[in-house]
């Protein structure tokens, strides 16, 4: 009986993390994108929690602490003083309109349903189901990346889909080892740096954060 | 004897669904006076306002058609009818067997529909206006409303109301994030559909920013009574049904008169609670942008397919 309700809580968990996703896509303004990452990575933490108590996992624990420390407070903290000392506008600026990205969204998870059902069938693990909001994660994070204009949305997209990675490889095997574990959340820390200063150097250069700027770096032909 | 029950049970619940549509907009109305601080005219106001407009005279334009003279008869019965429809106090009303769940969202539409061509009947500006914007919201409103509905049906497995409040009461209880989402969705299309803000505001008069009031503009007398009671009925009836859908818990089975005293109660503090939860709405928020409502509904559209989604996906 515990098994199954800790199936159940898992399953909730992970349908709040597809509802950050699509949160992520709908929001405009990058202090609430913030937020909802630092939520969703709040519900990894916990749902990872859930998945190492009712497996009998314990580095599962250590990797949700990880979790709960880097995604939720780290980052978040690192990006906001980023957008603090960037002096970033407070709108979010898309390609494609929201309602559109949206329906993209829900064209993906259906399609990352239909991917991962042939694996659903063979997989007896309790998690096997949140495979697909798992990789749903991970390609709503892709069409973030691709539909924002600005670097720092962008950035949060990119985490976004690690994160989606980070609870495909719970759900589909109870967790990487312990080391690659770690050696992640390092690089995604090392990353987070990299990126702040690679901001102030794209800003120096083009006096904005704006993508479409670099696209000058092409010779002209 | 035995015979007459049914039509007794069904004749005493669309009593219920005629009385209580005031009553709820009544107590929404006593608790948002207090919300804002100012003194309230009793929870029996709408009553006395609806007897009021009965006994005044019709004032009709020269060249009102039979649509604009037919168009409250029609809004006023087929909102009855869905409350006909409804399991309010009891599963077990004959006239249930009548429609399904996707049939009452039709009743809804077929009442709107009349509505919104009898606001351009006249030729007004003002009820144009109305129509094309209650239009508007309900091209975005039903869709995610029959997905948000469907939902529902696909976790109880089946579209009748009945089936599915016996469904949700006598099935195990489970945590269900598909729900969660449809109720979410529903609750928005609630606010949406029944013009409450921040979609539309039920009291203003100003010309610009008015949806429902800007197509009945022209009304008056019994006309204008009928459309008013029928709004404030349909309001009770999306209560009636979110209810039955997400909170069946309180709803006698069919036959059991002693459980239908203790099912008057639970809908009585049902009523409390939902006329609570929309001041609580209501007060802090102001009326959106007509431009932003595609945005709300679209929201609620996501819920209601998240909600399905993850009913396949994780249930």
């Amino acid at each position: 009986m515990t098994m199954n309700l800790a199936a159940q809580i898992n399953g909730v968990l992970a349908a709040l993390i597809l509802l950050t996703s699509f949160g992520l896509l709908a929001s405009r303004r990058v202090y609430g994108l913030l937020h909802i990452f630092a939520w969703q990575g709040f519900f990894l933490s916990v749902s990872t929690a859930v998945v190492g108590y009712s497996a009998g996992l314990h580095h599962l624990y250590i990797s949700a602490v990880l979790t709960l420390a880097l995604k939720v407070f780290a980052l978040p903290y690192i990006l906001y003083v980023l957008i603090h000392k960037l002096k970033i506008r407070k709108e979010v600026e898309e390609m494609v309109n929201i309602p559109t990205t949206l329906l993209i969204g829900i064209a993906l998870v259906i399609f990352s349903y239909h991917l991962t059902a042939p694996v659903r069938e063979l997989s007896t693990l309790m998690t096997r189901s949140t495979l697909a909001v798992a990789l749903a994660t991970v390609m709503l994070g892709l069409l973030m990346m691709i539909t924002r204009k600005k670097a720092i949305t962008q950035i949060i997209g990119f985490l976004a889909l690690e994160n989606g990675l980070f609870f495909a490889a719970t759900s589909a095997t109870y967790g990487m080892p312990l080391v690659v574990e770690l050696g992640v959340a390092l690089d995604i820390l090392i990353a987070a740096f990299i990126f702040g200063i690679f901001f102030f150097q794209i800003r120096t250069s083009f006096d904005s954060l704006d993508l479409k700027e670099m696209e000058k770096l092409k010779e002209e032909d | 004897m035995k015979t007459f029950i049914p039509a007794i049970i069904e004749g005493l619940q669309v009593f219920i669904v005629l009385l209580a549509g005031p009553l709820l907009v009544g107590w929404v109305r006593v608790l948002k006076c207090w919300a804002q601080g100012r003194a309230s005219a009793g929870v029996f106001q709408p009553y006395r306002d609806l007897s009021k407009l009965f006994v005044k005279d019709v004032v009709l334009a020269h060249n009102a058609s039979w649509i604009f003279r037919s168009a409250p008869y029609v809004f006023f019965g087929s909102t009855l009818m869905a409350g006909a429809v409804i399991p309010i106090v009891t599963t077990g009303v004959p006239l249930s067997a009548t429609a399904d769940i996707i049939a009452l969202v039709a009743l809804f539409a077929l009442g709107r529909f009349f509505i919104a061509l009898a606001g351009m009947d006249i030729g007004t500006a003002f009820g144009g206006m109305g129509s094309s914007r209650e239009m508007m919201v309900a091209s975005l409103a039903e869709p995610a409303l029959l997905m948000s509905v469907f939902t529902v049906s696909l976790v109880a497995g089946s579209t009748s109301l009945t089936h599915i409040v016996e469904a949700v009461t006598s099935g195990i209880v489970m945590l269900r994030p598909s729900l969660a989402f449809a109720l979410l969705a529903f609750a928005l299309i609630i606010i949406a559909e029944t013009g409450r803000i921040p979609i539309d505001n039920p009291a203003t008069h100003l010309e610009l920013t008015m949806i429902h009031e800007a197509m009945i503009l022209e009304y008056s007398g019994r006309h204008l009574a009928l459309i008013e009671w029928a709004g404030m009925m349909k309001l009770f009836l999306y209560f009636a049904l979110c209810t039955a859908l997400f909170f069946p818990w309180g709803i006698a089975g069919a036959g059991s008169f002693t459980m239908a005293a203790w099912a008057l109660g639970a809908l009585a503090l049902k009523l409390v609670v939902f006329g609570f939860l929309i001041v609580l709405v209501e007060t802090p928020l102001a009326k959106m942008r007509i431009f932003r409502v595609p945005e709300f509904l679209g929201m609620a559209f996501l819920f209601a397919t998240l909600g399905m989604l993850s009913f396949f996906i994780l249930e």
